[in-house]
């Protein structure tokens, strides 16, 4: 094998150019100000900055947002997965091309639509008034069906949230469970245990690797979107992630904004290594 | 063994997909048997086995353990454990949580499992392995969890799935005699799958030899070997000569051109039938005082015996395999000679 180590520069090259060298500048960004005389001074200004109520609620705000769509996705993503892992072979396919066929849309497309459905007059609530006119023409009777009106709300964000990452929660799970070697199950059930005691102690741990891949690429997009927020949030809807480009594209303050890359990043760094502490305990079949 | 029918087959049939895996099996199994299951792949001694187990459900027949009918009672209900093919070993849990899972769930005191799995690991000799992780362990060392976790739960009767398939030859000899002797030591019905027919004499009490789903002959492994009832037993256990030939009157049989004396009768007059001969049944003698002469086409040394192919020169050219601790030389022409015991006739049209 070693004669085809070279096949690895251009990889190692690109990966420098493309992301040691712009996370290196991001560092120098954040821990660097330009003094009155225009030299270049190191400074923790721009880390400080951050340490303020209105920064730290939007920070807090984020990962809060964040946690609620990672839930919501493994609350509704596990049972899905579960299903689809099953023996049912027929509906199996067209059961997981229906939870993947979103993400062969773009994303951007996806979420404005969701604008469109959710608005004071958008598709939803039409549906629902052409519905009550109905009643009332042919029917004679009042009908009074609720508005939605969510849209600009956390809930749209977190609606947004599980609605984009949900097939990320499914599917690393969907891959553990189904790989699941069925002779295990067989086995537990031969020494009495029951469906429940089976899932318990059997399928749910040997799952746990999925479901912390799943827990982590639904948390890390969820937690730096700015997309989303901006979109279904409103344009005064702040995360961490529309914090951050604010800075760089309307106040200019590169500086403040890569600090603010930076905490996220380490914010990151932290949840996952706090993850792969517990996955050491289930090895293999992860994604990580 | 004593006679009391612990569980009893009765015209099981299942399909996968329309195609028959089992054809109307039958088949009784008394307490502190050793029964084994033995067949080609795919002949559908597995899927006895994983109906016995409660994997699968038969689609016609009746499946009854100590008399009462248990065709939908789910696996974990029944009294009988399994070691599987591939052990199945949990892979989150160390040796003695493994060993310990069916005690568990039926939630004995801890002190009792722990005495419990302490015994079994005893018996298997796996003492101080029970914190280890199962991936740690040799395939054999698996192979002995397996089966302590399944013994640890006392069943009725113990299924085994070809345990033995993925260990290597001498060691698969060491657990044979091993499970033989837990098996008596212990005194449950074991009900052994396997394509290995020495495995299965060694073993079994009885044998169930199947073919294409169906059983074609239960007997003692002696039973099987001596006396086989078709052409397609014959052949399985054990290698065979099965010669055409023709049953002129009762213990009188003519194959490769010459009349022999038999010990079989109750054929038609001049019936067609196959002629099975043991390679070790055919002696080597002088060519002067054979019954037959053959030319010894090639001579393979086995270890304990050479194994000799020997064209018959005075019949259909008919090559016989021929075992013998004497060697003959290649291109040598030499007489054999069969005694009437030896001789085994079966009807025509059993080969499955």
């Amino acid at each position: 094998m070693k004669q085809y180590r070279w096949l690895a520069y251009p990889y190692a090259v690109w990966m420098i150019i493309f992301i040691v060298v712009p996370l290196m500048l991001v560092l120098f960004f954040s821990v660097t100000a330009k003094a009155p005389d225009g030299s270049i001074v190191l400074t923790l200004e721009n880390f400080k900055k951050f340490w303020e109520p209105m920064y730290i609620n939007v920070l807090i705000r984020s990962v809060l947002l964040a946690v609620y769509s990672t839930v919501i996705c493994l609350v509704l993503g596990y049972p899905l997965a579960l299903i689809l892992a099953g023996r049912d072979f027929k509906r199996k396919n067209i059961l997981v091309m229906l939870a993947v066929i979103p993400m062969w849309m773009n994303f951007l497309l996806r979420t404005y639509s969701w604008m469109t459905l959710l608005e004071k007059n958008g598709t939803i609530n039409a549906f629902f008034g052409t519905l009550e006119r109905l009643a009332a023409t042919y029917l004679n009777m009042e009908l009074t069906l609720p508005r939605v009106n969510i849209l600009y709300t956390e809930t749209a964000v977190i609606l947004g949230m599980v609605y984009n990452f949900l097939p990320f929660m499914i599917l690393p799970i969907y891959s553990v469970v189904s790989k699941l070697d069925r002779s295990l199950i067989e086995a537990a059930q031969d020494l009495g245990g029951n469906n429940l005691v089976v899932f318990k102690r059997v399928i749910f741990p040997l799952s746990l690797p999925g479901v912390l891949s799943g827990i982590t690429m639904v948390f890390m997009p969820a937690v730096t979107t700015f997309v989303i927020s901006r979109l279904l949030g409103g344009a005064q809807f702040m995360l961490i992630g529309n914090l951050i480009e604010r800075q760089f594209l309307f106040s200019n303050d590169w500086g403040f904004g890569s600090a603010l890359s930076i905490i996220m990043l380490l914010l990151i760094l932290l949840s996952m290594g706090f993850m792969s502490r517990y996955e050491k305990e289930n090895s293999g079949g992860g994604l990580w | 063994m004593n006679n009391e029918i612990i569980l009893r087959l009765v015209n099981i049939s299942k399909a996968f997909d329309g195609t028959k895996a089992l054809d109307n099996i039958n088949l009784y199994i008394r307490r502190n048997e050793f029964v084994t299951l033995l067949g080609p792949s795919g002949c559908g001694k597995t899927t006895t086995l994983r109906i016995i187990g409660g994997f699968e459900e038969a689609d016609e027949g009746d499946l009854l353990f100590e008399g009462q009918r248990i065709n939908d009672l789910p696996a974990y209900k029944r009294k009988v454990n399994t070691v599987f093919q591939r052990y199945a070993l949990f892979p989150h849990m160390n040796v003695f949580e493994n060993i310990a899972f069916g005690l568990k769930i039926k939630k004995m005191d801890k002190r009792v499992i722990e005495e419990k799995v302490n015994n079994m690991l005893r018996l298997v000799n796996l003492e101080g392995f029970s914190k280890r992780s199962v991936d740690s362990l040799s395939g054999g060392q698996q192979q002995r969890v397996a089966i302590a976790r399944a013994l640890v739960n006392e069943p009725e009767v113990l299924l085994l799935d070809e345990p033995l398939g993925a260990l290597d030859l001498k060691l698969r000899k060491e657990m044979q005699l091993e499970l033989k002797k837990i098996q008596k030591s212990l005194g449950i019905t074991f009900i052994y799958v396997t394509h290995d027919q020495e495995e299965a004499l060694t073993m079994s009490d009885t044998i169930v030899v199947m073919n294409n789903g169906r059983i074609q002959q239960i007997g003692t492994p002696q039973d099987i070997y001596n006396e086989p009832k078709n052409a397609f037993v014959a052949d399985f256990i054990g290698e065979s000569n099965i010669i055409d030939g023709t049953m002129n009157e009762d213990y009188k049989v003519t194959f490769l051109g010459r009349q022999f004396d038999c010990v079989d009768k109750g054929f038609m007059p001049n019936e067609p039938v196959d002629v099975v001969v043991r390679p070790e049944d055919i002696k080597v003698r002088p060519q002067s005082e054979g019954m037959l002469v053959g030319k010894v086409i090639s001579v393979t040394f086995k270890g304990v015996h050479y194994e000799m192919k020997i064209e018959g020169l005075n019949g259909a050219g008919y090559v016989l395999t021929v075992h013998s601790t004497l060697m003959a030389e290649e291109g040598s022409v030499v007489g054999l000679s069969i005694d009437p015991f030896d001789i085994h006739i079966m009807k025509k049209g059993l080969k499955a």
